[in-house]
């Protein structure tokens, strides 16, 4: 059995997939996630950094999303380690 | 205009009597009954059998079937107008579908009130002349950026007869996302599954048939960039709206609890009309559940009592009591399972594989190592290629204006004021536009070929770091590094920046980026008072201030003024794309075109003007230094003096307002040398260099010229900019903020560098 434990998709390294459980956050950023398709139960896998660190680049319902990592500490994950 | 028998005609109304068969007394009894050919009668009542009851001219009369069977109309067109909004997300190659359905009959113009642009076109098929607006891309109905509102109340305000939902056939998930909204706003809808090429090649089979079935929607096939599906959408669009009384609306099924909170909601609106006659009841219930603020207002602002309210915050606690989490998050899984579970049925394999190739190019180019040097390069190579390529076209311009100019002088009578006022004021000012279409035309072409790559998202998502660390967005990028070509479009270029206080920022600081127009300023002066050795590092020097003084200018805007949480950086990184010479022309077309429509009629007036000012009054025939524009320039020169201006300066200077190049037209007036073809003569250069105040002084030394440079670089943004920032910001409080801010600061500035370089002794 894989253990599991929740963190959030900032901490995700490059080639790292995970499971979304949960948004935080205030309204206007939550809801434009939403919009763009980080609902809990979708796979979303960390592609890369941006060559100065931040923001981030990140795979989820099969197009690719940047956003800065204050916002993915704002995506609750499980990850399969 | 097919000629028909009376009794096989299918409209009932608009039909136009053509002839009658069937002999002599046949017609003059019908002649009787008012029935005479080129009457307008209409159908009443036809059964199988029995009579026929016509209305003529407002009498009802029934006539037998075996006459209707001789009596021959023609079926009046009726004109059927409809208009259709092209909706989709961001990237799914609506503009192609627009271009593809409008042909060359489109223009583009503005919603009301603000600046995004409304491009609208029309087409004629079958009976229906067909208005079709294309939209700013949105991925949702909740509207963050200025364009996403305009799109979302267009769609819901304006009410189009029927939406077509672009949407990117190897992306169906999210895209669909969209559609699931539309289809909840209960309008007859059309989907274009477009780039399906790309999908069709990975092997995606989409069965429309039980997607028509499942949701009664239609999908049509299309390939934007190949003219492909056109006829096809163009046929469904009609169907669809032929038979929007009868298409069985499917709406989602958001499970039992949220339903339950939906119909509570539902039954108080029910008694609303004011607002149920303007959206769907179950939209409405929905978007209250979600919380939407604008709903929440409309409500608010329409109804009287708080009950709804109320019953809208009981329901979203509800929810969140059941769930652990809010409507919005629930309503939103629900949609995409809802999706999830359609494409289930319709689809066999989706279409990933395309973006392998993408993949691979993001891998080198957003690379941690190499993606910088690249990003750098692309931008030195563009600009690069800007000026090169617009060198020539603006010497053409040039000399067409100044042949233009020496033709129609030569047909006005020397030296008399209506030669001055249309070839100085009017032909002049009128270059002075012109000029720059090729730089503007070459820079727009360039940032439409960095957008329908794919690369600007990748620029906005490299940079957005250091913007971020200055208080801005990584969207402000190319407004700041488009304000080094021109301000106008640059200022233009920020509607893309969602929130409202990032883009003010950005338009507040624009100005200093110096733009192509102060750069003859900038040449003259170096060319003059330093050596050749040393006119790269002063020039690069200016460019360098502007953008420090834009960095420093934006965290204090964003310290003082505009406080608070920038915006989201929540962006889709597109898959790359070959564009197509024709969306590139189309793009770089309208939105140069916008340029010379708007700077332009400001420019022409300012530059009559400014003329008539140096010309007037009459007495002082021609001479400059006699005219109301020296005499403003003689009224500020305390003002300047601290900064080591005369009042030629000065004049130069007020000049300079309308567009900054005019600063050195102004100069070379002032001294009394004719600008000749190669535009900077070396009589002004010599001008300037010996001038000299009547105590021996000279009016310039290198370290005025530097001073008044800076000024330049600084100061009031030109008239064009001015209206730009007055119409995008939508105030004259922040134009009028802009200029005064900017123009202290250069006096600031260049207060600074010419006292303290003369304390250093220069």
């Amino acid at each position: 059995m894989p253990e599991e434990q929740i963190e959030t998709a900032a901490h995700l390294l490059p080639g790292d997939k995970a499971k979304v459980i949960k948004l935080s956050g205030k309204v206007n950023l939550r809801k434009k996630l939403l919009d763009m398709g980080i609902v809990s139960g979708a796979t979303i896998e960390m592609i890369r950094h941006a060559p100065l660190g931040d923001p981030v680049q990140i795979k989820i319902k099969g197009y690719h999303l940047s956003l800065r990592k204050t916002e993915a500490s704002h995506i609750l994950i499980k990850k399969h380690i | 205009m097919n000629k028909i028998r009376l009794s096989d005609a299918k409209s009932q109304v608009g039909l136009i009597l053509s002839a009658i068969e069937g002999g002599e007394r046949l017609e003059r009894k019908l002649t009787e009954m008012g029935l005479v050919p080129g009457e307008e009668i209409s159908k009443l009542e036809s059964a199988r059998t029995g009579p026929v009851i016509l209305l003529v001219k407002g009498t009802k009369i029934a006539i037998g079937r075996g006459m209707a069977d001789k009596i021959i109309v023609q079926e009046k067109i009726i004109k059927k107008n409809i208009t259709i909004a092209l909706a989709g997300n961001p990237n799914s190659g609506k503009t192609s579908i627009f271009n593809n359905l409008t042909g060359t009959r489109q223009h583009v113009g503005n919603y009301p009130g603000v600046t995004v642009e409304k491009k609208e076109g029309s087409i004629r098929y079958g009976d229906y002349t067909i208005r079709v607006i294309d939209l700013p891309g949105i991925y949702s109905l909740t509207a963050y950026s200025l364009d996403e509102v305009v799109a979302r109340d267009f769609i819901l305000d304006a009410k189009p007869d029927l939406i077509v939902d672009i949407v990117d056939s190897s992306n169906l998930e999210r895209n669909l996302y969209l559609a699931t909204q539309l289809m909840e706003l209960g309008m007859p809808l059309v989907l274009a599954f477009n780039m399906s090429d790309i999908a069709k090649l990975a092997g995606q089979h989409i069965d429309e048939d039980a997607f028509l079935r499942l949701v009664g929607i239609k999908i049509v096939h299309t390939v934007g960039t190949k003219n492909k599906g056109t006829s096809q959408l163009l046929k469904s669009i009609v169907e669809t709206y032929e038979q929007k009384d009868k298409i069985k609306k499917v709406s989602i099924n958001y499970g039992k609890e949220i339903e339950d909170e939906l119909s509570k909601l539902s039954s108080g609106l029910a008694e609303w009309e004011t607002l149920t006659k303007r959206y769907p009841i179950r939209w409405l219930a929905i978007k209250m559940l979600e919380g939407d603020k604008d709903i929440a207002d409309f409500v608010k602002s329409k109804i009287n009592t708080e009950e709804l309210l109320s019953q809208s915050v009981l329901s979203r606690n509800h929810i969140k009591n059941i769930f652990a989490d809010d409507p919005e998050t629930i309503i939103a899984d629900r949609r995409y399972g809802f999706i999830n579970g359609m494409l289930h049925e319709v689809i066999t394999r989706t279409a990933e594989s395309h973006l392998k190739a993408s993949d691979m190019i993001d891998r080198i180019v957003v690379n941690r190592i190499a993606g910088i040097p690249i990003f750098l390069g692309v931008i030195w190579l563009m600009f690069k290629a800007i000026f090169v390529l617009s060198v020539k076209p603006m010497e053409w311009i040039e000399q067409a204006r100044i042949l233009i100019g020496t033709f129609v002088s030569g047909l006005l009578p020397e030296g008399s004021f209506i030669q001055g006022l249309l070839v100085d004021g009017v032909i002049g000012g009128v270059g002075s536009v012109l000029v720059f279409v090729p730089i503007i035309f070459m820079l727009f072409l360039f940032m439409s070929i960095l957008e329908d790559t794919g690369y600007m998202a990748r620029i906005a998502f490299i940079v957005d770091k250091f913007m971020h660390k200055i208080g801005l967005h990584g969207r402000s990028f190319i407004p700041m590094l488009l304000g080094f070509g021109c301000n106008v479009p640059a200022i233009l270029a920020t509607r893309v920046i969602a929130s409202k206080k990032d883009r003010l920022t950005t338009i507040l600081i624009n100005p200093f980026m110096s733009c192509g127009a102060k750069l003859p300023i900038y040449t003259l002066l170096i060319g003059v008072f330093f050596s050749k050795h040393n006119s790269g590092n002063v020039l690069f020097s200016l460019y360098l201030l502007g953008f420090v003084m834009a960095v420093i200018m934006a965290k204090l805007l964003r310290k003082f003024i505009f406080t608070g949480d920038s915006a989201p950086f929540v962006m889709e990184l597109p898959p790359y794309r070959i564009p197509t010479l024709r969306g590139l022309l189309t793009h770089m077309w309208e939105r140069g075109w916008l340029y010379i429509k708007k700077a332009g009629t400001v420019i022409l007036l300012g530059c009559i003007l400014i003329w008539s000012l140096s010309a007037l009054p009459l007495h002082a025939q021609g001479d400059i230094g006699k005219s109301y524009i020296a005499k403003i320039g003689r009224f500020i020169e305390p003002v300047i003096r601290p900064l080591g201006f005369d009042w030629k300066i000065g004049t130069a200077l007020i000049s300079g307002v309308v567009a900054k190049e005019i600063v050195v037209g102004t100069l070379g007036v002032l001294y009394g040398v004719e600008e000749d073809k190669d535009g900077l003569s070396l009589s002004l250069r010599d001008a300037l260099r010996e001038d000299k105040y009547p105590d021996g002084r000279r009016v310039f030394t290198p370290l005025i010229a530097y001073a008044l440079m800076v000024f330049v670089l600084l100061y009031i943004p030109c008239l064009s900019t001015a209206a730009v920032i007055k119409k995008e910001s939508g105030s004259w409080g922040w134009m009028t903020f802009s200029i005064s801010y900017s123009t202290l600061l250069a006096w600031l500035a260049a207060f600074i560098i010419y006292q303290g370089g003369r304390l250093l002794g220069f």
